[in-house]
């Protein structure tokens, strides 16, 4: 029989560092401060943590970790490739890892100089021959170099087949950022942003423009994943994990699946969506607010529809509904997310689906918040998580 | 004059370059089940076979999707620069540049043309042109 891991793990503790645009230390030291603050949010000592997860591209190795926070002896160590892909993926395997005495305190970490150091938006070339790479090179020679430029073209496509405009990815940049000035580590507080200075912004890789794009930011995020039951002895009020799970489909390419049939949907997401609602048991109708994967404006109309919160083609009417908006259907990306607070690789989004359920979000809604969803990166190989209030 | 970035020729797609140095839009099919295959694979997703020729593409098809790009702009390439994924008359489907058109002629469902184009470097590579732009 099977383990389920409905209800088998919680988040107990969430920890970040400031996040800037230079933070003057070294990754290592980003990621040793958001572990030793996920620690001090959950009431454990970082001498207890047994297992450490996460993304292939964190520069920081797990033993470097170990040994700046002091860590226990670990018995559990894995990291999950694909970006953002990797965000609620590396939960998935601090659930499985508590759920099976693989472990019994797993933090995931993810820390990075993504704008003093190493910039996504810099490009990607290289000369070794792995098979990566020679995906990568159907691209590379024609310019398409940035994570923008593989996005565009689906964005492209699906904004011509379902009429939706560049308006109508400006309201999710604007909801965004409304959200974000209400958060004090956010990029965007201090910073409102209007329709006509939206419109007016560069185009990038059309159509995409500036605020169409996330941010890139230094910074680190850490989540304290351990058993439910151990979570309600701990300092916060548990968030249990309903659900998660990693999801890739026929046809995947990272950023490039561009040979299926359809362009105009994420199969990997409505995969993510119908695994993680079966694993909850629960559906659309009883999520209350989401963190959905932010790296572009229009990968957030998109997944309305990839988890079922309207039907094909009808994001663009939820949006225009301000179902995004604090007051909204489905608020989202209450901190800002990661285009108006801070690029963290999506981690930061999960620590925001965890203030939710805590009732600690500076974007909390007045409505009861019982079950938040979360999503790992768009376009790639990714994942999607239900948290729960305890009950 | 930086020269644009080159791709990696490894054992399962140099063949594809070399076809385009010598003019040719190259597409992969499988000599298990004759199905044509882009990106290319060494094996068949439907029936395993690791057997494999090469068809010469007649460079013909319809624009899928596009974007323009215009920032940030990379040393080796010409901004604005349009790429196109391109529907091919074979029934493959690949990425590339769309040349000799402005940002605003592009659209949807239009009809291309495969032509290999020679950088200065003497690199070459296929690129489409709008049907009729020669």
């Amino acid at each position: 029989m099977p383990i389920s891991l409905k209800n088998e793990a919680a988040i107990a503790g969430i920890g970040l560092t400031e996040f800037s645009k230079e933070s003057g230390v070294s990754e290592l030291s980003l990621a040793a401060q958001c572990i030793k603050a996920a620690c001090d949010d959950a009431g454990v000592s970082p001498s207890e943590i047994d297992g450490l997860v996460t993304y292939t591209l964190d520069t920081t190795d797990e033993i470097e970790v170990a040994r700046a926070v002091g860590a226990a002896d670990l018995s559990f160590f894995s990291r999950i490739n694909y970006g953002g892909g990797a965000a609620v993926g590396t939960i998935a395997q601090a659930a499985m890892a508590v759920a099976t005495g693989q472990a019994t305190t797993v933090v995931c970490y993810r820390g990075l100089n993504g704008r003093s150091g190493r910039r996504m938006g810099q490009g990607v070339s290289g000369t070794i021959s792995s098979s990566d790479l020679i995906h990568w090179s159907w691209y590379t020679p024609y310019g398409m170099l940035i994570p923008g430029s593989w996005i565009a073209m689906i964005a492209n496509k699906y904004m011509h087949k379902y009429g939706v405009t560049r308006e109508d990815l400006g309201r999710v940049a604007i909801s965004q950022r409304n959200h974000a000035l209400r958060n004090p580590r956010a990029y965007g507080y201090g910073k409102p942003l209007t329709m006509e200075h939206y419109l007016e912004s560069k185009l990038i890789a059309e159509p995409l423009c500036l605020y169409d794009f996330c941010q890139e930011t230094d910074g680190g995020c850490a989540i304290l994943v351990t058993s439910a039951e151990r979570a309600r002895d701990l300092k916060q009020k548990p968030a249990v994990i309903r659900g998660v799970t990693q999801a890739s489909t026929r046809g995947q390419e990272q950023m490039t699946s561009y040979y299926r049939d359809s362009l105009e949907s994420l199969p990997e997401m409505e995969m993510a969506a119908k695994r993680v609602y079966a694993m909850a048991e629960l559906g659309p109708d009883d999520i209350d607010a989401a963190c959905l994967y932010d790296a572009f404006s229009s990968e957030i109309i998109m997944q309305l529809e990839s988890f079922g919160f309207c039907g094909t083609g009808e994001g663009k009417h939820l949006v225009r509904e301000g179902a995004l908006d604090i007051d909204g259907r489905l608020p989202n990306n209450t901190h800002g997310g990661l285009m108006s607070e801070g690029y963290i690789h999506g981690m930061n989004n999960i620590a925001e689906g965890v203030r939710l359920i805590r009732g600690s979000s500076t974007g909390q809604p007045t409505k009861s918040v019982e079950h938040v969803l979360v999503s790992s990166g768009v376009g790639v190989p990714t994942g999607a998580m239900i948290l729960g209030r305890d009950k | 004059m930086t020269a644009r970035i080159k791709p990696p020729m490894g054992l399962d797609n140099a063949w594809w370059w070399q076809m385009a140095d010598e003019g040719k839009l190259g597409i992969q099919r499988c000599l298990g089940c004759q199905t044509l295959r882009h990106p290319p694979r060494p094996m068949c997703g439907d029936c395993h076979s690791m057997e494999w020729d090469t068809v010469e593409s007649s460079g013909k098809g319809v624009i899928c999707s596009y974007t323009v790009l215009r920032h940030p702009q990379f040393p080796g390439y010409e901004y604005p620069l349009i790429i196109v994924l391109v529907d091919l008359a074979e029934g493959t489907r690949v990425t590339s540049q769309l040349v000799g058109c402005a940002p605003e002629d592009v659209d949807f469902d239009l009809p291309v043309q495969m032509l290999i184009q020679e950088d200065p470097d003497g690199f070459k590579l296929p690129v489409f042109q709008l049907a009729g732009a020669v």
